[in-house]
């Protein structure tokens, strides 16, 4: 018994009317944790009962605290007939079991009934008391914090980075089970809630415990997702990053977790290391358990699985043992070494995290991912989802060798997500591919900048990362590398893609803005094997067009690097639906993006070639005013031709980059990208009309509005406290049965660009501000349907002081970096040189690749060929009936570089004096929400847990309640006031890292009913203002309760 | 292609306090829209109409949600559904309650009942005020009017206790529920030019000084019922005008102090006995419920028009009416001071703000 877990209900409010006679309501509620209930008194004939109940205390095993919620139901007595229901409210106590979280739970929540929503309120109070036993930590992992945030929490440093840690756990969906027949929808929804609250709450247990295995005590970047596959089951899976952390102010310099650097070679994630001191774990503990979730079965469905991937990329450069470029000096080869080790122990060597401390980040190769499109199939046994975990680890690998192809040994700013469609399902896999400094990989490292001095990478922070971590003799695709011009003394790619946040060191002229790239593609109906093969074929020239738009459009802005790139591949019957958002900048250290040009067919054709010049027109006025626009005046006015970007007219046929200028050894210093040449577009191409049409279109944000999917706007430091989270769906039907791709297309881009005009509108009191985190998710919920959801928040400025500070240490910066040695190359010959036997657990064919069966997009054959060119054809290996298709597109290796100091947050900045806040009356705690990590103006002092909810609301009165908006409405404010509520009563005022990770709708207004399920997660937190000691809001009612007992 | 769906919810609960009044006003969403272009706001951020309208639904839906938290605010502070700054939700309750003064107008007075609600399309095709707001405008008062019924205490106060509306706010649902509980007559033609804003100041004033709480501020409808005993004692400033000593020596005392004061004075002097036969004879009938609905006309009737035909001037009212008050204390033979200061402290400054064009 190492737990008691006691609840005390003491009041309501705002009951319903539950006797219509009386208009009143004789309630009483039940508590319940586990297989025990309590029940309180019924108070009589009020909308707003006092119960002040006793203490109810429940004796429970830490395993189960972890794993259940605490289930309070709110009922009306009735005599004569069976109590009617009034709502519930699902309590997750994991904060409580975490000594440096929250110590109580306090505080009035929505009750929630799944059918009418929000009914009325329930003050409520729950503690926790630990008992310390010896078998603690056999299978509970209380202890372990959870964090969503990507990057190290504020007020923590990362004493270790542990690594990847993983988890799926599979069930089968209550809402498919035969009983579902005779129950009532709310029955139905509510074992479905309470399903995936038990669901989530072992995983997270699983994890924790891998987490204390390999030595850590936390797992930032948590990301836990829920796949709806029907019919064949419920999978919740969740990935992060394990670490050791170190609360700031403690200062102590020892971390007592100890863990060896040699650990087992084979895979950290399964085997526990024995030698850990602090890891008491038996080995393989966790298969089988008394989770109530499991159920016992065989599974035998590896044999009929038909699965096809599609990797989205390749690298041509993967697996030739290219040795070392010239200049390798022995110090980094001697840092390569280090840093392998450490990370070879990993089976994943991935990275949750966007965000990282300085010089965490060595270089960055660029983006990879990888795509499979699998059968859903029904899952047999629960206790053993092997087939998920397979799929996921055949991704994983495509993933490492992706990046082992790059020169890197490490995947960063890591996801992972699926789109499902019947039985189709898309697995996808991305992540930015980098080297890492592994002062934070080994033991004992933990005294930062001092012990590790020698191991430092030499490169300025500011630049460092843009560099190439490949060999330029055996360049991974062909790319054009100049001298950084930020330092000159090492290469650096003409762009780079990234998954991840712009590093706060990183130099970058001008501000940044949202780039999208839209697609949709039609595709017949079709089932199963034959609807996956068609979709995984599509796959790869989605992938293909969606990164020529990005280019395009990232050309169009004069900008050269985009960060936090996320694509997004959604599949429904008879569409596919691409969307990649990303932040593009310019960042200092690239070279200046060559322009568009536009190339007609045949000259000669008078009118044609009128028409391409007006069009050449627009496209250089357009590139200009970005210019202006995004204030885009690169520091260096060595280069030549700036103004100009078109070619000569000779050029105008076709550029191969690889001809045209590959970088040269020869020249010291590589200016030439002066006259580089333009990016071509042909106009006789009707993709390419339409990729021109895309990039004329987009209109750019309104003054006194800037975007960016990243956490924050580079060159935008004084922000006001004042922050506005949004959630936006819009749901489009397209009447007409008989588009074509092109006019889709059209559709598709107007939702997005109409939605952002709105959310300029909405948003123009906040004026100036910045749309920051802008997270567009694209589904199509049925034929006809397609639907954007967006969360975001508009964070407003000062709009003076813009830019100052910005500018001079930009030129301090370029001074400081020529004291360090000059070393060009990037050694990739140690990583090329590992042992394959990492590989041993995948199947051969996804490695061989045969370079032939390439497939040439002859139309486009601008300099979009050079990220994206070929596609290539895998071997089909047919194995025990299945057939695996593996099928490779193109790397997308793009780098870069940047300024320093770029973080808003760290500079002293004098806001917060408009404080948006003077609630002194208000009973109720306003609670922030926002998915950054961060509250500008504001300092964190005390995460207080993991928020994670899963809703599902249902409707028989559509019409009465506002029809699908108004019923989507209802439950989105419902579901921020649920979320506000719990933060509140665990004594925090705001929620960081918040996303809604699914909105998934399904309505029939024929039937006058719809269904809507979310799922929403964050961060939990106290914060002040950066000037106070106190909590910023006025937390009278509930936090002061806090200062009780402790969770322990 | 149709938009099937379209939402914005902000953590902040987002609204637009001109989209709010249009609600308020009645505006059907397309309407809101028209004016919202008119009003230029499309230049304000590059938008387009079909931006304008996916907002203006947006708002609309928000304060549909909100209208049932308005029509009881004191919720509306504890609720957790919407996050709304305090002084943010001060504005949303003092415009819901705001009202037209064209339309508190045609109800005032009038019993708040089904059957006036079923005359509110008349009244909104003759104000011009629409139907939606008409009844939203007409719920307040029902809604006011039935919480404070069975309130003790003061009636300004219950109300803005109860409703967390302004002062000024306060004191005019203070006056509808007055009017509204004595069933004054307001409507009839020679009433038509008076304002809400008259009838509230006299409503102001009859509750101060009538009622049973300008005497006892702890019982039950204090402020909303006249004081009977008050009624009662009004009979006896018959003596008044009945006994023809007195009557005659009222007129000369209130002619000597206004003669040469005013260029009305012949008009004064003739007038005296009839205007002071007026105003004692409706002293004297406000026992009669009937005649307490009368006040307002009768004071117009019997005072107010044979002034203004008389062109006197609002000074002369003022002049004549303080005389006429004071010179009664010096009458030897009439005990009723105390009663007819609580009578004519009343009428005097009901007929002072009621004496306009």
């Amino acid at each position: 018994m190492p737990g008691k877990l006691k609840a005390k209900i003491v009041a309501g409010r705002h009951l319903p009317v539950m006797d219509r006679a009386s208009d009143l309501t004789d309630a009483f509620v039940e508590v319940k944790f586990g297989n025990t209930t309590f029940k309180t008194d019924v108070f009589p004939k009020s909308l707003n009962p006092q119960w002040n109940s006793e203490w109810f205390k429940f004796e429970v095993d830490d395993e189960d605290l972890q794993d259940e919620p605490l289930q309070i139901t709110v009922l009306d007595h009735d005599t004569y007939s069976a109590n009617d229901a009034i709502g519930k409210v699902y309590i997750d106590i994991d904060p409580l079991l975490c000594t440096e979280a929250a110590s109580v739970i306090s505080g009035w929540f929505p009750i929630y009934d799944t059918i009418h929503g929000i009914r009325g309120e329930i003050n409520v109070l729950v503690k926790v008391e630990l008992f310390n036993d010896l078998n603690r930590f056999r299978q509970s992992s209380c202890g372990v914090k959870f964090f969503c945030t990507t990057s190290i929490p504020r007020g923590y440093r990362a004493a270790m980075v542990h690594g990847f840690v993983e988890e799926l756990v599979v069930n089968e969906d209550p809402e498919y089970q035969w009983i579902d027949r005779i129950r009532t929808p709310r029955a139905s929804n509510e074992a479905r809630q309470r399903l995936i609250s038990l669901m989530s709450g072992e995983l997270q247990r699983k994890i924790g415990l891998k987490v204390l295995e390999m030595g850590g005590n936390a797992v930032v970047g948590y990301l836990q997702c829920f796949d709806l596959e029907g019919e064949s089951g419920l999978v919740v899976r969740a990935i992060g990053t394990a670490c050791t952390l170190e609360k700031h102010s403690s200062g102590s310099l020892v971390n007592t977790h100890t863990h060896p650097n040699t650990a087992p070679a084979s895979n950290a994630c399964n085997s526990p290391s024995k030698d850990g001191k602090e890891s008491p774990l038996a080995h393989g503990c966790r298969s089988t358990h008394n989770s109530p979730v499991h159920s016992a079965c065989s599974s035998q469905r590896l044999s009929q699985n038909f699965s096809v991937s599609v990797p989205t990329l390749i690298f041509t450069g993967m697996g030739s043992g290219g040795s070392a470029g010239k200049e390798a000096g022995p110090l980094k080869t001697l840092l390569r070494q280090q840093t392998q080790t450490a990370l070879e122990q990993r089976e994943f060597p991935f990275f949750t995290l966007t965000s990282f401390p300085p010089s965490f980040l060595v270089h960055v190769g660029g983006v990879v991912s990888a795509r499979s499109v699998k059968l859903l199939d029904r899952i047999h046994n629960p206790d053993e989802p092997e087939t998920r975990d397979a799929w996921w680890e055949e991704l994983r690998q495509e993933i490492k060798s992706h990046a082992k192809a790059l020169g890197c040994h490490a995947v960063v700013g890591y996801s992972e997500n699926t789109s499902i469609c019947e039985e189709v399902c898309i697995l996808s896999a991305s992540g930015t591919a980098a080297i890492l400094n592994p002062r934070y990989m080994r033991e004992g490292c933990l005294d930062i900048g001092s012990t590790d001095q020698r191991f430092d990478d030499p490169s300025p922070p500011s630049c460092g990362f843009c560099h190439i971590p490949y060999d330029e003799l055996n360049m991974p695709f062909p790319a054009q590398l100049t001298y950084c011009y930020n330092c000159r003394r090492q290469k650096v790619p003409d762009v780079l893609f990234t998954t991840i946040n712009l590093p706060a060191e990183a130099a970058v002229t001008g501000k940044g803005c949202l780039i999208q790239a839209r697609l949709c593609r039609l595709k017949k109906k079709a089932q199963g094997e034959v609807n996956a093969t068609a979709i995984s074929n599509l796959l790869p020239f989605m992938e293909y067009e969606l990164h020529t738009q990005l280019m395009n459009k990232l050309k169009l802005r004069s900008m050269n690097a985009l960060f936090g790139l996320h694509i997004q591949i959604s599949v429904g019957e008879n569409m596919l639906l691409g969307l990649a958002s990303a932040t593009g900048v310019y960042l200092t250290a690239l070279p200046a993006p060559g322009g568009i040009q536009i190339a007609g067919k045949a000259s000669g054709d008078l009118n044609n070639e009128q028409h391409v010049q007006s069009i050449q027109k627009r496209i250089n006025d357009t590139i200009a005013k970005n210019k202006e626009l995004y204030q885009i005046n690169p520091p260096e006015l060595t280069e030549e031709g700036v103004g100009s970007p078109i070619p000569e007219p000779r050029h105008r046929s076709r550029l191969f980059r690889s001809h045209s200028e590959s970088s040269d050894e020869v020249s010291e210093l590589d200016l030439s990208h002066g006259k580089k040449d333009a990016f071509v577009l042909e106009i006789d191409d009707t993709d390419a009309v339409e990729d021109i049409h895309s990039l004329l279109t987009d209109a750019s944000p309104p003054t006194g509005f800037y975007t960016c999917n990243t956490e924050t706007m580079p060159g935008i430091y004084n922000w006001t406290t004042a922050v506005q989270m949004f959630t936006s769906v819009r749901v489009l039907r397209l009447s007409n049965a008989n588009l074509s791709n092109q006019s889709l297309n059209k559709i598709f881009t107007d939702l997005c660009e109409n939605l952002l005009k709105s959310f300029y509108f909405k948003l123009r009191s906040n004026i100036p501000c910045c749309l920051c985190h802008l997270n567009f998710t694209v589904a199509v919920p049925e034929e006809e349907l397609i639907q954007v959801s967006v969360t975001a928040v508009a964070m407003t400025f000062d709009k003076d002081q813009n830019q100052e500070g910005f500018i001079t240490k930009g030129g301090n910066e370029t001074e400081e970096q020529l004291q360090f040695p000059l070393e060009l190359c990037a050694d990739s010959s140690s990583t090329n040189a590992q042992p394959s036997s990492k590989f041993s657990g995948v199947p051969e064919n996804t490695i061989v690749s045969s370079r032939a069966a390439s497939v040439d997009y002859g139309s486009f054959a601008d300099r979009c060929s050079t990220w994206l060119e070929l596609l290539r054809l895998k071997a089909n290996t047919i194995r025990r009936g299945s057939v695996k298709t593996s099928r490779r597109t193109q790397s997308l290796a793009h780098s870069v570089s940047s300024l320093e100091h770029c973080s808003p947050l760290t500079e002293g900045r004098p806001r917060s004096l408009r404080s948006s806040r003077s609630f002194g009356g208000s009973s109720v705690t306003m609670v922030k929400m926002t998915p950054l990590s961060f509250l500008p103006g504001t300092r964190i002092i005390k995460f207080l847990g993991i928020i994670n909810m899963f809703f599902i609301r249902e409707t028989t009165s559509l019409r009465e309640e506002g029809g699908v908006s108004g019923f989507l409405h209802t439950f989105i404010a419902e579901v921020f006031a649920m979320v506000r509520a719990h933060v509140a009563a665990l004594g925090g005022n705001a929620v960081v890292s918040y996303s809604m990770k699914d909105c998934v709708l399904m309505e029939n207004p024929n039937k006058n009913q719809a269904q809507c399920l979310i799922n929403v997660s964050g961060d939990a937190v106290i914060c002040v203002r950066e000037t106070d000691q106190e909590p910023m809001t006025s937390m009278t009612n509930i936090g002061q309760t806090c200062a009780a007992d402790g969770a322990t | 292609m149709a938009v099937e769906l379209d939402v914005f919810v902000g953590n902040t609960t987002i609204m637009d306090e001109e989209v709010y009044q249009l609600w308020l006003d009645g505006y059907t969403v397309n309407d809101a829209v028209k004016v919202r272009m008119a009003g230029g706001v499309l230049d304000e951020c590059e938008a387009n109409q079909d931006v304008l309208l996916s907002d203006t639904m947006d708002q609309y839906r928000t304060f549909q949600m909100c209208e049932r938290l308005l029509q009881s605010p004191a919720k509306l502070a504890n609720q957790l559904l919407f996050q709304i700054p305090p002084h943010r939700q001060t504005m949303l309750i003092e415009r819901y309650y705001a009202f037209d003064d064209v339309f508190v107008r045609e109800v005032l007075g009038k019993k708040l009942s089904k059957g006036t609600k079923k005359d509110l399309d008349d009244i909104s095709a003759k104000t011009g005020v629409t139907l939606k707001s008409c009844r939203r405008q007409f719920d307040n008062f029902k809604r006011v009017f039935k919480v404070v019924e069975e309130l003790k205490g003061p009636l300004v106060e219950n109300i803005r206790q109860h409703f967390l509306l302004s002062d000024k706010l306060a004191r005019d649902y203070a006056a509808i529920v007055f009017f509204a509980n004595n069933r004054f007559e307001t409507g009839k033609k020679k009433l038509q030019y008076l304002t809400f804003q008259d009838f509230a100041f006299c409503a102001g004033q009859l509750i101060n000084n009538w009622t049973v709480g300008a005497v006892d501020n702890m019982v039950e409808d204090m402020d909303v019922d006249l004081d009977k005993e008050f009624l009662q004692e009004l009979k006896e400033l018959k003596i008044l005008i009945t006994d023809k000593d007195l009557l005659d020596q009222h007129k000369s005392l209130v002619c000597t102090a206004l003669r040469g004061k005013t260029k009305a004075f012949a008009e004064m002097e003739a007038n005296f006995k009839n205007l002071s036969r007026g105003l004692v004879n409706i002293a004297t009938k406000l026992t009669n419920t009937k005649d307490v609905r009368d006040f307002f006309i009768d004071l117009v009737e019997k005072f107010i028009e044979p002034c203004r035909s008389d062109r006197w001037t609002p000074a002369d009212i003022k002049l004549y009416l303080t005389h006429y008050t004071n010179s009664a204390h010096i009458l030897d033979s009439f005990k009723h001071q105390a009663v007819w200061d609580r009578y004519m402290g009343v009428i005097k400054s009901c007929i002072y703000k009621m004496y306009h064009d």
